[in-house]
């Protein structure tokens, strides 16, 4: 079998030039945003190292934490259940939906969710999933996997996705505004959200303290899912937990500053409880998670907050794309958390890097991420 | 022995190897950081409402300062034309003027045009304003509509989010958010579009009763 390497991938994507420009301008644009909105916070440096402790703290005692959070959770009439791996997760969501006989779902970003190749595997068994953050919707609608954590589609051209809508949404053809294609998008998804009775979403952070999670989005996408559905399923790491509530204040202004410059997410969504009539689960999952953690040089990727500031940063990330490195998380911290899931798939991301250091210089938890690599 | 340690393994939940691996393969304990630094905040009052607004109006909200609730409906009818459109509130002093939601099928909800809901307080440095379940029932109900309205009292604005969380510490709740400026997305090569799924636009009314 011909393995394809990352750099012959890159160099598909390098065909197209005045692409790679775009790419790389426009995501350097984002990293500059991210640096006129840290630097708008003097305690910027005491910020990024209250995370990086609260992170190593919370690793240290993951384990208490963990059921901490299990207990608190059942309390609020949360439904916990525990994931070894993608197959057990991926049968857990199954299960639930099944026991429902709910055949259509809707999702939002979860990049948990895309490691388990969730949307396959449901496909597969006969149920429907729509993906409702609208970058994730116009890959599946391509038939291609993100490319980006936080801007799924940023490898795509306005006109491509123009061509997609007037195909799947019946858009006007050769019309490329953003703003005619997110209408309809909008109206699309609506129907969506009023007709699934269960909503599956991701986890930003997780609260060990009080048992409730936050989700973080600017399109309000994981809520219309939650509240219109009659079942929440929530998927989360274990390494997504916090010890405190009064954490959420260090972790909420760090991530969507070093994300995309925005003080905060237009919507910070507290999970506690199911509301009335309906139930919420969460899908607690390790998946190599506990591997990493056993592994001195490399646990401090299990850090990591998803705010893709060092995607945006990185010199080779930028002229290469993300489908090169063929794997859900792409970009300097996929590179150290890819080759730990599958060391032989992934064996040449580790070498997508110029060792410039930039990564660990806007990691807001401080990960040492060119040293790992 | 060894077949019985084996059959023990097999028996072993997820839960259980998850949390023996965890416990495994964990450092040794850090201590949490110490967080005091981040309290000291001495910007008053007004200086937070002038923050809040500047950053409000940067993440495509609109604030208004008025006195009385008839101002604010006043003000909503100047900018929408309403007229054969929902109105639906949850402000108790409103009650007079518009519909509040005493439904329970919330799907109910999606014909609504306008919502005027009331908040707890706001933060300065991010414009936003923070909601639960305490104050409504219903969770949908700042997500749903076509336009959205918040009331906010002058006084509960708050510098950061670190004492945004010491008002909430201790509070029990089964759903609240932070909401900051309407639904938006830039996932079309980075153009900003209001509107996602959520509300097209956030007007907040400061209310000052000290008058």
């Amino acid at each position: 079998m011909k393995v394809i390497h990352r750099a012959e991938r890159a160099k598909v994507f390098n065909e197209d030039e005045k692409r790679v420009d775009w790419h790389d301008e426009t995501l350097w644009f984002v990293r500059h945003k991210r640096d006129i909105a840290t630097h708008g916070i003097l305690e910027w440096g005491q910020l990024r190292e209250a995370g990086s402790q609260i992170k190593n703290h919370t690793l240290s005692n993951l384990n208490q934490y963990l059921q901490d959070f299990e207990k608190n959770a059942i309390a609020n009439v949360a439904v916990i259940h525990w994931a070894a791996d993608a197959k057990e997760h991926n049968d857990i969501v199954l299960e639930l939906l099944k026991k429902n006989q709910i055949t259509d779902m809707v999702k939002s970003k979860s990049m948990l969710k895309e490691k388990c190749h969730l949307n396959p595997f449901l496909e597969k068994n006969g149920i429907g999933v729509i993906d409702s953050d609208l970058g994730e919707r116009i890959v599946q609608l391509a038939g291609e996997s993100p490319s980006h954590i936080v801007l799924p589609c940023i490898h795509k051209k306005k006109e491509e996705i123009g061509e997609l809508f007037h195909i799947h949404l019946g858009t006007p053809k050769g019309n490329a505004d953003p703003q005619l294609l997110t209408e309809a998008a909008r109206q699309s998804l609506r129907d969506t959200f009023l007709t699934r009775r269960a909503a599956l979403t991701g986890v930003n952070f997780a609260v060990a303290e009080t048992g409730e999670f936050v989700v973080c989005t600017n399109e309000g996408n994981a809520d219309m899912g939650a509240h219109l559905a009659d079942i929440h399923i929530a998927s989360m790491g274990i390494e997504k937990l916090i010890p405190k509530r009064k954490h959420l204040g260090i972790f909420l202004r760090l991530l969507t500053r070093s994300a995309t410059g925005q003080p905060i997410t237009t919507y910070s969504s507290h999970f506690a409880k199911p509301a009335t009539g309906k139930e919420l689960h969460i899908i607690l999952v390790d998946n190599g998670r506990t591997r990493q953690l056993s592994r001195p040089d490399f646990r401090n990727s299990l850090k990591c907050i998803r705010c893709s500031a060092c995607f945006n940063t990185c010199p080779v990330y930028l002229r290469s794309g993300g489908h090169s490195y063929e794997s859900v998380i792409s970009g300097p911290i996929g590179s150290i958390l890819s080759p730990n899931w599958d060391m032989k798939e992934h064996a040449d991301l580790p070498f997508a890097s110029s060792l410039c250091g930039s990564c660990s210089n806007v990691c807001p938890v401080k990960i040492d991420i060119h040293e790992q690599l | 022995m060894a077949s019985g340690k084996a059959k023990t393994e097999k028996i072993m939940t997820s839960r259980e190897k998850i949390l023996a691996a965890v416990k495994e393969s964990q450092p040794e304990l850090t201590p949490l950081p110490n967080l005091d630094l981040f309290y000291q905040n001495i910007d008053t009052p007004e200086q937070n409402l002038t923050n809040f607004i500047s950053i409000v109006e940067r993440i495509g909200a609109k604030v208004y300062q008025v006195q009385d609730y008839p101002q604010v409906m006043n003000q909503l009818k100047e900018d929408f034309d309403l007229a054969g459109k929902r109105v639906v509130s949850a402000v108790r002093e409103l009650d007079a003027m518009v519909d509040e939601y005493k439904g329970s099928n919330n799907h109910e909800l999606a014909d609504v045009e306008l919502m005027i809901l009331p908040t707890h307080f706001a933060v300065a440095e991010n414009g936003a304003c923070w909601v639960n379940d305490e104050l409504y029932q219903e969770r949908l109900l700042p997500f749903i509509p076509q336009h959205l309205a918040f009331i906010l009292k002058k006084e509960n604005i708050v510098p950061t989010l670190h004492q945004a969380y010491e008002l909430i510490a201790d509070k029990s709740y089964g759903f609240g958010a932070f909401i900051a400026g309407p639904s938006k997305t830039a996932d079309i090569e980075q153009s900003l579009v209001l509107g996602a799924h959520c509300p097209r636009s956030l007007r907040i009314f400061v209310m000052n009763l000290s008058f």
